[in-house]
């Protein structure tokens, strides 16, 4: 039995003008870390809100370890632990009155589950009598994912918890996500975070509604169809212009220090293009083949649409 | 680059609450057309930091000029010489595209005349002719992006600070802003940027860190990366701020 199932999910708002999740399926199976990419408006909220019980669909199913989700909702809201993307806990309550209230209405005690939060809770323990509203945003995401965990849930959904996190903090996040895994913990996280992609088992990409595909990073990137380029040089945006105003280019978008390139006609074209390049005189020219990274596989599968 | 003049100058500049120092003797330039990129862990000092150089706040000791004028006594001439966007605030939503560039533009000193012709131009610019009288609220948040970018560039400033400007969007959104920026800084207007996205640190001319108020590290993200031996920003930047006593 997998954890999750979703099944042909239709979701609309405001009477059917918004369509915010299109005949979306896919299963999460028990024990996987498993990542919703896509920008803010793709329906991951949704997707969550759903999950949790909190939503009907339009039409469609979905089941959390078996239960369905509108029939045994109160089966599913035992089982799962929900971090929402905005910040959901008692502003005047301080952390240890939220972790407890917590554990109070899941019947449940801090010192029967501790073992799941302690790596957590003891970075925020020697604040335990501030009150939530005056955390700064690491401490409140760290609090509010030992509420989600204090009753020892079978499946874990945080929707977006690393959102204007600096870096540092979402590595240490994402390591936290690796041991309760190890725990046996089902997760499903969402981010806008392309990057955090290679630390999910597996991602479902997500694009207004409608999922544009589900694999591994692995399998997403070796079903790259195009052959790309890196290509800089002193003036980028010279560079840029000229490449955008190539015959043969098909795509050119800007990747961190570099552009990257697909031609038309694929490896045939670039000798060419090389020599185009260079015709145009640019000071420090670098060409050369580069494996593509999520980005380019999300950007492609979004023109495809 | 190296001939052009310094848009930003800070030499020293420090700014304390109480015994806490936010920034901590901090020293740099901007010149003019580069796209700095001003990065730091939550609570490293970097918004303490843009609030000085935008005019809003006084520092304690230290120097500053941000396009010409001391941060000390000429802020208000600072604040006509700048623009600002950030993703949390950037339009009115129940006003209109073409209220909202007039609005701005009223409130960076345009005449009435100049509002209208710039908003005009700007519409057209953007492609946006058909949704001039809609609602930003309707508009999707890439082109409220791109219209709030826009907008902070009207009155023609020297520089523009981008408060974590592209949280959100799809990637192709993304790399349409990032052509806005190239080619804004083209045009030889400076671009400060914070971002907590590490391959948005790669394409700034050059990175500055900060860690516990003070700079820790400032080059190109090429120098920066042989420097600390990584093959990314992100390395570079988890290694400088690993360590850092202060969070948030």
């Amino acid at each position: 039995m997998p954890a999750i199932s979703v099944n042909n999910i239709i979701k609309t708002y405001d009477k059917g003008n918004i369509l915010a999740l299109d005949k979306v399926s896919f299963d999460v199976q028990q024990g996987e870390l498993f990542g919703l990419i896509g920008a803010d408006g793709a329906g991951k909220t949704t997707l969550f809100r759903l999950l949790t019980t909190l939503l009907l669909p339009d039409s469609g199913t979905a089941q959390v370890l078996g239960f369905d989700t509108v029939k045994d909702f109160w089966a599913i809201r035992k089982i799962v632990g929900y971090m929402p993307g905005k910040f959901a806990l008692y502003q005047d309550l301080s952390i240890i009155e939220n972790l407890e209230f917590f554990a109070t209405v899941f019947n449940t005690t801090i010192a029967q589950n501790y073992h799941l939060i302690e790596d957590i809770y003891v970075q925020i323990a020697p604040f335990k009598d501030r009150l939530a509203g005056k955390l700064s945003g690491g401490m409140k995401q760290k609090l509010a994912l030992c509420c989600a965990l204090i009753h020892e849930p079978k499946v874990l959904l945080l929707d977006e918890p690393t959102t204007g996190v600096d870096p540092v903090s979402r590595k240490e996040f994402w390591d936290m996500l690796d041991r309760l895994r190890a725990r046996g913990i089902t997760i499903v996280v969402s981010t806008p975070y392309m990057d955090e992609a290679l630390r999910c088992d597996r991602i479902a990409l997500i694009q207004k509604g409608r999922i544009l595909d589900i694999d591994t990073v692995e399998g997403i990137l070796a079903k790259y169809p195009k052959r790309l380029y890196a290509v800089r040089s002193e003036n980028m945006f010279r560079l840029l212009s000229d490449l955008r105003q190539y015959s043969q280019t098909d795509t050119c978008f800007a990747f961190g220090e570099y552009l990257h390139l697909s031609l038309k006609n694929g490896e045939a074209d670039a000798p060419a293009t090389e020599a185009y390049l260079q015709s145009r005189q640019h000071a420090q020219l670098s060409f050369k083949p580069v494996a593509p990274t999520i980005e380019d596989a999300f950007i492609e599968l979004m023109q495809a649409q | 680059m190296t001939d052009l003049p310094n848009v930003i100058e800070t030499e020293a500049l420090t700014r304390r609450f109480g015994d806490f120092v936010a920034v901590n003797s901090i020293s740099f330039q901007v010149k003019a057309g580069e796209i700095f990129g001003f990065l730091g862990a939550n609570g490293a000092g970097k918004t303490t930091a843009m609030r000085i150089l935008c005019g809003l706040l006084s520092p304690t000791s230290g120097k500053a000029r941000v396009a010409g004028y001391d941060v000390y006594t000429e802020s208000e001439s600072i604040k006509q010489q700048i623009g600002y966007m950030s993703q949390k605030f950037s339009l009115y939503e129940n006003l209109t595209v073409r209220e909202n560039i007039r609005f701005f533009g009223g409130i960076y000193g345009l005449s009435a005349a100049e509002q209208k012709r710039k908003s005009d131009e700007l519409i057209t610019r953007l492609g946006l002719s058909h949704e001039a009288n809609k609602l930003v609220g309707s508009l999707p948040i890439g082109w409220r992006q791109k219209i709030s970018f826009s907008t902070a560039l009207l009155h023609q400033p020297k520089i523009v600070f981008l408060d974590e400007p592209t949280g959100g969007v799809d990637p192709i959104t993304r790399r349409q802003f990032r052509d806005m920026i190239y080619e804004t800084a083209h045009s030889g207007i400076s671009i400060f940027v914070t971002t907590h996205y590490m391959d948005e640190a790669e394409y700034c001319d050059r990175v500055s860190i900060m860690v516990d108020g003070a700079i820790a590290a400032l080059d190109t993200p090429d120098r920066l990366k042989q420097q600390f031996v990584a093959n990314s920003m992100d390395s570079v930047f988890l290694q400088l701020a690993r360590h850092a006593r202060r969070n948030e």
